[in-house]
């Protein structure tokens, strides 16, 4: 019989100008990536020329029955790494049939803050480090693990190679050609401190972008460990005790940073994120108290401190931009589920717009 | 030794202009597909041009055994996705000797509908949303279901992704690309509510083509679920209890419906199909009481209803056609085993023809 392989991979560039659009977007909980197909009649490059589609927000917990339809603004357009030829991923956001942003769409603020013209004028990029655990099915125990016990300690892991060291790169590899074919830009990957814990890095990316290709890199992720039967998991503290938590570390920085005296820029930056510390700490994702501990390379969720080369510390400064008096820094606060809409955008209004 | 693939994957054309017709038909069931194939000595693309052919009824439950000749009629060709090259599949239906339509064959009275020129000069359209579910061989029990228990409930599965969330995309995935490559006008496709449970979509289609290409495309889906070794079922209630049913919800729109004007002469069609409620409903597939009880985004079986962008309703119109004055509307009541030359053609007899 042919197989189903064989079926997966026609490419149709041979028998039709029709190519298919998955059109992403966040569902209800704001952390769930939900997409459906449509068919158009031919390729499309451009976001604003694909049509505004909808879907049934009662089932995503986003509307009522009654009053169902949501609607999808296309944003951003990816090359599709699963049906490939001239097949695209979508990201979308979500609004209601009069044309207001739902709740739980988090890109439409973000994106008003980009084009507010200070914003705009300081070319904000973003390096985004998505940590993620594997988790076996069915039973919810990090890939690699002995079912009913621990790995040894925390230590061959991080970077580590071999059997009984990393557990799971054949996603991690597939994600990263994956991503670099779908036009994401991500920068690199590494195996982290807890085994079965990976990291992937999208950036730098500016503006709105950055959050558009994380959101993007992540569904690819959420496919990618669909086919290897295996669950993904962005849950910042996912196994108690002496094994470390997953976190979004976020590095940023603007033109007045990265030009000559943008360390002073910096440092005044990082005041004000300390002013602002609870404010982004609500924003920085749930549950980020379990992981946030002042233990395994974060700091206490109640204190804000900063240092060079300090991964103890809530931002860090690397020693290259204390060396050269500009460059960037890393908020290594967010956890592994923040929403990036919303932490880039936090980070622009309060570091560029907000006046303490 | 060659691989069995190899030989599957022949092409044929540098060879021989042979070609091989796989002739298809509806079964005495009325939803059982059947099927068989034939040499040609060379390509065909009018189903007028194909040779007529016949069957043992007698196997199929539609004629007797003393006089067991079928006659099959060729309506509709599309290219064969199984075997490619200039390979295809043809849909027949089914004739006594004498030139009768058999009792099953619900095509020959659609099709009258259809050419009727009150129905014709309207250029019925029709986008049909076919629900199913894929069952564990063997089994029985819905793909991705723990055997002897319940996945957690209804909620992260529509339009999920993730190996916890979506059973079976690769099904669906050829399935879509197969059916592209056939030449049926599948528009989209979508993870369903019910864990183990999609939609395809085809359409707009004009008229008789509507149930000929979702037969075909119900066909190629037997047809890849036999590959992958799992079971497709067309059960409009597949599992009791808070599981959602699978339906096969049939928009439909007039060339007067798709002019200005449009809203009021779909509302007189939805005033005549409330008045046929019952004679729909018992045409609409069996089984669908265990469906159409008012929850699970359904309407109660015995109740009419309409309303914008109400999925609780047996009609819903969609928000974009109230707020245009024109469109389409959707008839949620058919239930994802019916026949869509009966639905198709009485949904246009009783808008377009009967007068109340």
């Amino acid at each position: 019989m042919s197989s189903l392989s064989d079926l997966i991979n026609l490419n149709l560039s041979d028998s039709t100008e029709k190519i298919i659009a998955e059109y992403i977007w966040v569902g209800g909980t704001g952390m769930d990536v939900r997409s459906k197909a449509r068919t158009l009649s031919g390729p499309v490059s451009d976001p604003s020329k694909l049509p505004k589609w909808n879907y049934d927000g009662s089932s995503t917990g986003q509307a009522p029955g009654e009053d169902s339809e949501v609607i999808l603004y296309p944003q951003a357009i990816f090359r599709d790494p699963f049906r490939r030829g001239s097949n695209i991923l979508v990201i979308c956001d979500a609004y209601t049939p009069a044309g207001e942003p739902i709740p739980t769409n988090k890109r439409c603020r973000a994106a008003k803050i980009f084009s507010h013209p200070d914003v705009a004028a300081e070319v904000t990029w973003y390096g985004l480090e998505q940590e993620y655990t594997l988790l076996q099915k069915d039973v919810k125990w990090p890939l690699g693990w002995p079912i009913g016990g621990y790995p040894g300690p925390q230590g061959p892991y991080y970077c580590g190679a071999g059997v009984d060291k990393a557990f799971g790169r054949d996603i991690v590899d597939a994600h990263y050609k994956a991503c670099l074919y779908a036009g994401i830009n991500i920068s690199g990957i590494n195996g982290e401190v807890m085994p079965g814990q990976w990291e992937f890095q999208v950036g730098p990316s500016v503006g709105i972008s950055a959050a558009d290709e994380l959101w993007a890199a992540r569904y690819i992720l959420e496919r990618i460990t669909e086919v290897a039967g295996v669950v993904l998991s962005l849950d910042p503290k996912p196994i108690e005790g002496d094994w470390n938590g997953a976190g979004a570390h976020t590095n940023y920085s603007t033109k007045s940073m990265r030009n000559e005296g943008g360390y002073e820029i910096i440092k005044k930056a990082i005041e004000k994120l300390g002013l602002k510390h609870k404010e982004h700490i609500a924003a920085y994702g749930e549950g980020n108290e379990r992981r946030l501990t002042g233990k395994h390379e974060t700091a206490d969720i109640n204190t804000f401190k900063w240092g060079v080369a300090n991964r103890g510390a809530s931002i860090r400064v690397g020693r290259d931009t204390e060396k050269d008096g500009k460059g960037y820094f890393e908020d290594r606060r967010p956890a592994s589920n923040m929403d990036p809409y919303v932490v880039t955008s936090m980070i622009a209004e309060t570091t560029i717009l907000w006046k303490p």
